[in-house]
């Protein structure tokens, strides 16, 4: 069973529980819908940009422990941060995911994300929301990802 | 006849004899396909290493080994069905292909702008979309009979439902997201007596439940070879060969036609006239040994002791605290769709998955049950006859143990 703690470690089960930063942001500029339609993971993301830095991310939605974890993990890392240092830690997370050797200084916090690494169908699960705000950023208006 | 032993029937079924995650796996996802017996895989070996050719086509051999061999297979369907005729038995991929065929060859040329289909909330989306295809192409609308809180078709409006606009009832037998069994036989009777013909998906019925197409009296009953047992890849049309023989062919090719000259086609005969190309042969015979292989002991001898498994894990289930069942139908089959409290159902299958129990979770492609009861998935479990009580336990103890790691 140890896999599984490493999936389920008490960081991904608190934020699962109680999701940091889950709420609109009214005066958002940029947001995106995100869609896991083969478990039902759905979200949106908002971000408040300021020239080149996020001032402000939050989501809301519904779905997986995994991906409301990686959620609300990710708006906490993603603010304050410009468009590049935000693109960079992205970078890592998803080779940390992905069984690759990642840079854990700046992941962070983020390093439980690569207990996913050791369970392929659930990678979308936590990827789901770094699309999501990937595509808010990219967008001027509000955009539909899907993770299918 | 052979007798029921679970001992015995879990040898025939060589991939139940493994570990996952160090652990002996439990399947029960049936629902989404079921595993094999020896009989059904050295079927299709032997007609590999022995019998392989086209069908219907050569004079050699082997050419009139395969052509016996699919044929014969088709009897043994029309046998198990009790259909009148081996015409009315058309060899497709499977329960989708099938309500296709019929959406696009029988109901398309007769329908018009504002006519109906009748379908249920119910359904599996094989038996929605292909629909409301249908919808877009003639402007026909897409009716649907509503469902209650326990699962159940509620069928107070049915007399208005089915009205003389109606072209079509589509229903499942069996659903597979909740597991009701349906009450066809009367919803056939209802709908013929108003002339409106009747299509059955039995994709998930069966493998659960005798089946005899003449006493439901449907126009048509479909259902997919690899929930029975049998190989992905074929499935089966029964069609009243009235209806059939009425029918423009689905695709053209091969097979499907008596001559071809540039001005114009003579089409086949039933049933190859809806088999054009060729057909998957290993995949027929695979499911003809399927049903040899539930024919030894008697669909009502499986079937009592599946629903014996769904009774006890049903009881076991409804004692545990943070439990709710989903689909409460008084008449059920092998399906049995729960909720754990504060576990999202993905989360739920990756935690069996480390208990070597596989179970589905998702929508089951069924999004339409999901929304009635406001819930984005649910995990479920679907006993087929080689399953065990032990195997109950082993899904008893799965959601135990989410519970503990979630707790």
């Amino acid at each position: 069973m140890s896999d599984l703690r490493d999936l389920y470690q008490q960081v991904i089960m608190d934020h699962n529980k109680n999701p940091r930063n889950f709420r609109e942001i009214e005066d958002a500029n940029h947001f995106a819908h995100g869609n896991n339609p083969l478990c039902g993971d759905k979200l949106v993301v908002y971000v408040k940009l300021d020239g080149n830095v996020i001032t402000d991310v939050s989501f809301k939605g519904s779905g997986c422990a995994i991906s409301m974890a990686s959620a609300s993990l990710m708006t906490e890392s993603l603010k304050g941060k410009t468009l590049e240092e935000a693109d960079a830690i992205y970078e890592q997370v998803h080779k940390t995911m992905t069984g690759e050797t990642a840079d854990r200084h700046l992941l962070g916090k983020l390093e439980v994300l690569s207990g996913v690494k050791e369970f392929p169908a659930r990678v979308k699960c936590a990827t789901l929301s770094w699309h999501t705000v990937h595509a808010a950023v990219d967008s001027d208006h509000d955009i539909s990802v899907s993770t299918e | 006849m052979r007798a029921f032993d679970i001992e015995q029937i879990r040898a025939d079924f060589p991939i139940l004899h493994q570990q996952i995650n160090g652990q002996p796996l439990v399947y029960l996802d049936n629902a989404a396909s079921s595993q094999k017996p020896l009989q059904v895989i050295e079927a299709v070996d032997h007609y590999y290493r022995t019998d392989n050719a086209n069908v219907h086509r050569g004079v050699h051999r082997l050419s009139q080994r395969a052509t016996d061999a699919f044929e014969a297979s088709r009897s043994t369907v029309r046998d198990y069905l009790n259909a009148s005729s081996d015409r009315e038995i058309v060899f497709v991929r499977g329960a989708t292909e099938a309500i296709n065929l019929v959406a696009q060859s029988f109901v398309r040329p007769m329908i018009v702008e504002g006519d109906e289909i009748l379908i249920s909330h119910l359904e599996h989306h094989a038996n929605i979309v292909p629909w409301q295809m249908l919808c877009e192409q003639t402007g026909a609308q897409l009716k649907v009979i509503p469902m209650t809180d326990t699962g159940e078709l509620d069928l107070t409006q049915i007399d208005e439902l089915l009205n003389s606009r109606t072209k079509i009832l589509s229903i499942g037998h069996v659903s597979n997201a909740l597991g009701t069994v349906n009450p066809v036989k009367m919803l056939t009777e209802k709908a013929r007596a108003k002339g409106i013909p009747v299509l059955i998906d039995g994709a998930q019925a069966v493998p659960h439940l005798q089946v005899d197409v003449q006493a439901l009296d449907c126009d048509f009953y479909v259902f997919s070879g690899h929930k029975l047992f049998a190989p992905t890849g074929i499935g089966v049309l029964y069609g009243r060969q009235q209806l059939l023989e009425a029918m423009p062919p689905y695709q053209g090719g091969g097979d499907m036609i008596l001559s071809v000259s540039f001005s114009g086609t003579i089409y086949n005969e039933l049933p190859y006239k809806f088999e054009a190309g060729t057909p998957h042969i290993a995949g027929a015979i695979g499911l003809a040994a399927a049903i040899d292989y539930i024919q030894q002991f008697g669909m009502e001898v499986l079937a009592a002791h599946e629903h014996h498994l769904l009774d006890l894990a049903t009881a076991k289930l409804q004692a545990m605290d943070g439990v709710r069942i989903i689909g409460t139908a008084k008449e059920k089959a092998s399906v049995l769709s729960f909720m754990i409290d504060g576990v999202h159902p993905h989360d739920v299958g990756t935690i069996f998955d480390q208990q070597g129990v596989a179970i589905r979770t998702g929508h089951h492609c069924a999004q339409p049950v999901m929304e009635y009861f406001d819930i984005p998935a649910t995990a479920r479990a679907s006993f087929a006859f080689y399953n065990s009580e032990q195997e109950v336990d082993a899904l008893v103890a799965a959601i135990k143990k989410t519970q503990e790691l979630f707790g």
